[in-house]
């Protein structure tokens, strides 16, 4: 899929991230020679010129709807104003810029949502700032679910907020479950405030999102052909607002998300049916959201069982990252893009080493797999668990423990306990297993040899055996939502009374499509030739 | 809206309106319902014990521990591990949980035999739920079915544990209803033929080559 950042209708648009934003009519007013601000700098009280002509620009461009522009101020002018000027503080407080803006309250609004994303990106927010940006993201969406806005808005921020309002209710549930070093202040506080990043709030927001925006409906009526959403990337040419129902959109992977971060990964799954990630869709036009989807849906089959999809989807992704990533050298989102990259290859290391299937994946991806973690899944195969348990530990999600604790009850960190669960649990999995790797082995050596033999070249009793060749069919056969088996293993056999007989897994050469494809070929070569004029 | 109130049912709640605390009362009851119709909603379970997450002190043991007992009726659905993954973990060491997962675990590994036998010892927490032991049978055979074309009637019998004249009487009816038949008078049982006893039955795409793939040739071919 071809690169695209997202710009309004500008398929050929590349250069979001080039030289010229020095350039840009925001910074007109002598930004090159602005300095760093002196340390006691007052950043929250006075307002640079610079930042003036910022706001006064964005929110200029957002009445007039050029999402171009917008995208330009919020990607680009927005990281080097932060770069230059607020590398460790916070910009201007809303109040200060808002005389600037009209006061427009949706501006405002918008505004602290940026405000607040650097704040948590680059400083620590204190548990009043916390609370503070949860109400802005309920004000926000308010707005938003009301039907009061008429914007149009980058693709990409719509993304951000529904990714960064996630990413602030995971960084409050792991703030809140670490209270052995909680000030008294700070725990009076928290025992007040059940309602702020409440599990139960994130998830219904979510909900009314996708429910508000009727992108369900829209999604089920594509499937017909009428493509009129994707067709468009979600935006609206036609002068309207494109913000509810991408936010709708975006919503569906951030259920996905918040599920598995709870550890109900069929529910995750369940929620992003609507997508169909095989097809080109608005979640392949931010890369951030791609990366997302893919890395929880692939986690979640990781934790089903359903290794096939798993490696399937972290391939295709993998590539994508692997063909793409010097596009995005100079974006915000480029450490997070290799950070997801990297966890990826290790849940494909992990998925392979369960599920040897190694046609499925594409040559580079299998390259760059082998480099980092040949020796580790050759571990893995050998059912070394400590292996297993350093790259779930690396790749896995935050997991979070959604309920405050009693505060009443002696004060312990509780912010490792979601995660601990959920390798305890993989780890029981990977050890039900452990005979698999052996017995996958041996099987490939021959086509039939009897169960006493093999049972004694694997140094194990004629039950034991038995019991081990019925866990590999039962591990290997996944069973799909309308009932039916389908078996993933790429050795298979069949035991006839005492025998065993292993399946011929000689995989027949596609001579169709092999000759289809150089007789085409050909065919362009002999068409090229044609048109060469000769002097 | 005023007036009628429409009924609704669960699966209709937890489709529309999952997130709401409200429903916990409906949804544990709901638990209840399945065990003693002998019906089964992985989905309404589920998100009882997200609720249960939420807000812990409300969480029943007794109704975790039928819809485990549930869950282990739908293997080889994974619905067991799915649920495991939403208690928190000291009160999965906790009775009758570290029970349940033990079982969960023999089945898990077709450890059958020593199945049945924990099983026995702990019937108090398997014999609330209604045809437990038939859908442990169900999964047993399942198992043997998509493994052996012929086994021993021993294996037979250890997996279902059932054995001397009620085995026959099993096995009559497999033979009359199911397509089974037996060998070696009545000491080979030939199970039917499926895609994973007879791998070789396995529909081949191997060279198959699609209509619009060829279509692409005919500009070519004149």
């Amino acid at each position: 899929m071809a690169y695209d950042a997202g710009g309004y209708g500008g398929r050929d648009y590349g250069g979001g991230y080039d030289d010229s934003y020095d350039d840009r009519p925001e910074f007109r007013d002598g930004f090159r020679d602005l300095q760093p601000p002196e340390p006691g700098f007052d950043s929250a009280n006075y307002v640079p010129d610079v930042v003036k002509t910022f706001v006064v620009y964005m929110y200029r461009h957002i009445r007039e709807k050029n999402v171009y522009e917008i995208h330009q101020m919020y990607e680009g002018s927005f990281q080097k104003l932060s770069e230059r000027l607020f590398k460790q503080s916070n910009w201007p407080a809303v109040e200060m810029i808002a005389p600037y803006v009209d006061n427009d309250h949706v501006f405002c609004l918008l505004y602290k949502e940026m405000w607040f994303r650097h704040l948590y990106a680059r400083l620590q927010p204190t548990i009043e700032q916390r609370c503070d940006s949860w109400d802005n993201y309920c004000n926000l969406f308010q707005v938003i679910l009301h039907g009061n806005v008429n914007m149009q808005l980058p693709n990409q921020w719509l993304w951000d907020m529904v990714d960064e309002f996630i990413y602030q209710f995971q960084s409050f549930c792991q703030y809140r479950a670490k209270l052995k070093q909680k000030t008294d202040h700070e725990l009076a506080f928290l025992r007040q405030i059940d309602e702020v990043w409440n599990v139960v709030g994130v998830l219904n927001y979510l909900q009314a999102l996708i429910e508000k925006s009727m992108i369900l409906q829209i999604l089920d009526d594509e499937k017909d052909g009428n493509l009129t959403f994707t067709a468009t990337d979600g935006y609206d040419y036609h002068g309207g607002t494109n913000v509810l129902k991408v936010l709708g959109y975006f919503s569906i992977v951030g259920l996905l998300r918040v599920h598995c971060l709870l550890g109900d990964y069929q529910s995750g799954l369940h929620a992003l049916l609507p997508i169909d990630i095989n097809q080109p869709g608005v979640f392949n036009t931010v890369i951030g959201c791609q990366i997302t989807t893919i890395y929880y849906y692939g986690f979640a089959n990781l934790m089903l069982r359903r290794y096939l999809d798993a490696i399937k989807s972290f391939n295709q992704v993998l590539l994508y990252i692997f063909k793409t990533k010097q596009y995005h050298q100079r974006s915000s989102q480029y450490d997070q893009i290799l950070k997801k990259n990297e966890q990826m290859y290790a849940l494909l290391a992990i998925s392979l080493s369960l599920c040897p299937h190694p046609k499925l994946v594409d040559e580079n991806v299998n390259n760059q797999l082998r480099e980092k973690y040949a020796e580790k899944m050759l571990r893995m195969q050998h059912s070394d668990e400590a292996m297993f348990d350093e790259l779930f530990s690396y790749a896995c999600p935050k997991f979070i423990t959604p309920a405050p604790p009693n505060y009443d009850e002696p004060l312990v960190n509780f912010n490792q306990d979601a995660y601990r669960l959920q390798l305890k649990l993989f780890l029981s999995e990977v050890r039900q297993q452990q005979l698999l790797s052996s017995i996958r082995s041996f099987l490939k050596l021959y086509t039939t040899i009897s169960i006493a033999k093999l049972a004694s070249f694997m140094d194990v009793d004629e039950p034991t055996l038995r019991v081990a060749l019925l866990t590999y069919k039962h591990k290997t056969h996944v069973i799909n939502n309308d009932g039916s088996v389908l078996s993933n293993a790429d050795v298979d056999f069949y035991v006839d009374d005492d025998m065993v007989h292993i399946a011929d897994t000689k995989t027949t050469k596609r001579f169709g499509d092999y000759f289809i494809r150089h007789i085409s070929k050909f065919d362009e070569i002999i068409n090229d030739l044609d048109r060469v004029q000769l002097e | 809206m005023p007036g009628a109130q429409v009924p609704i049912t669960i699966e209709q709640l937890v489709a529309l309106n999952p997130y709401n605390p409200d429903i916990l009362p409906d949804l544990e009851n709901y638990v209840e319902e399945q065990v003693a119709t002998q019906t089964y909603s992985l989905d309404a379970n589920l998100c009882l014990l997200r609720l249960y997450q939420f807000q812990p002190a409300r969480l029943d043991v007794r109704i975790v521990a039928r819809m485990l007992v549930k869950a282990l009726m739908a293997l080889p659905a994974t619905d067991f591990n799915l649920c495991m993954f939403l208690i928190p973990e000291r009160l999965q060491m906790e009775e009758p949980f570290l029970t349940l997962a033990t079982l969960a675990h023999f089945l898990e590994t077709a450890h059958f035999r020593e199945f049945w036998d924990e099983a026995n010892r702990n019937r108090d927490i398997l014999e609330v739920v209604p045809g437990f032991e038939r859908a442990i049978q169900g999964y047993a055979i399942h198992v043997l079915s998509i493994t052996y074309q012929r086994l021993p009637r021993s294996i037979l019998a250890e997996a279902i544990n059932v054995e001397g004249l009620s085995l026959d009487k099993f096995l009559e009816y497999q033979v009359n209803n199911n397509g089974w038949t037996l060998e070696k008078g009545g000491q080979l049982v030939v199970l039917p033929a499926n895609e994973d006893n007879h791998p070789v039955l396995r529909k081949s795409s191997a060279d198959s080559i699609p209509l619009e793939h060829v279509a692409r040739l005919f500009p070519v071919l004149g």
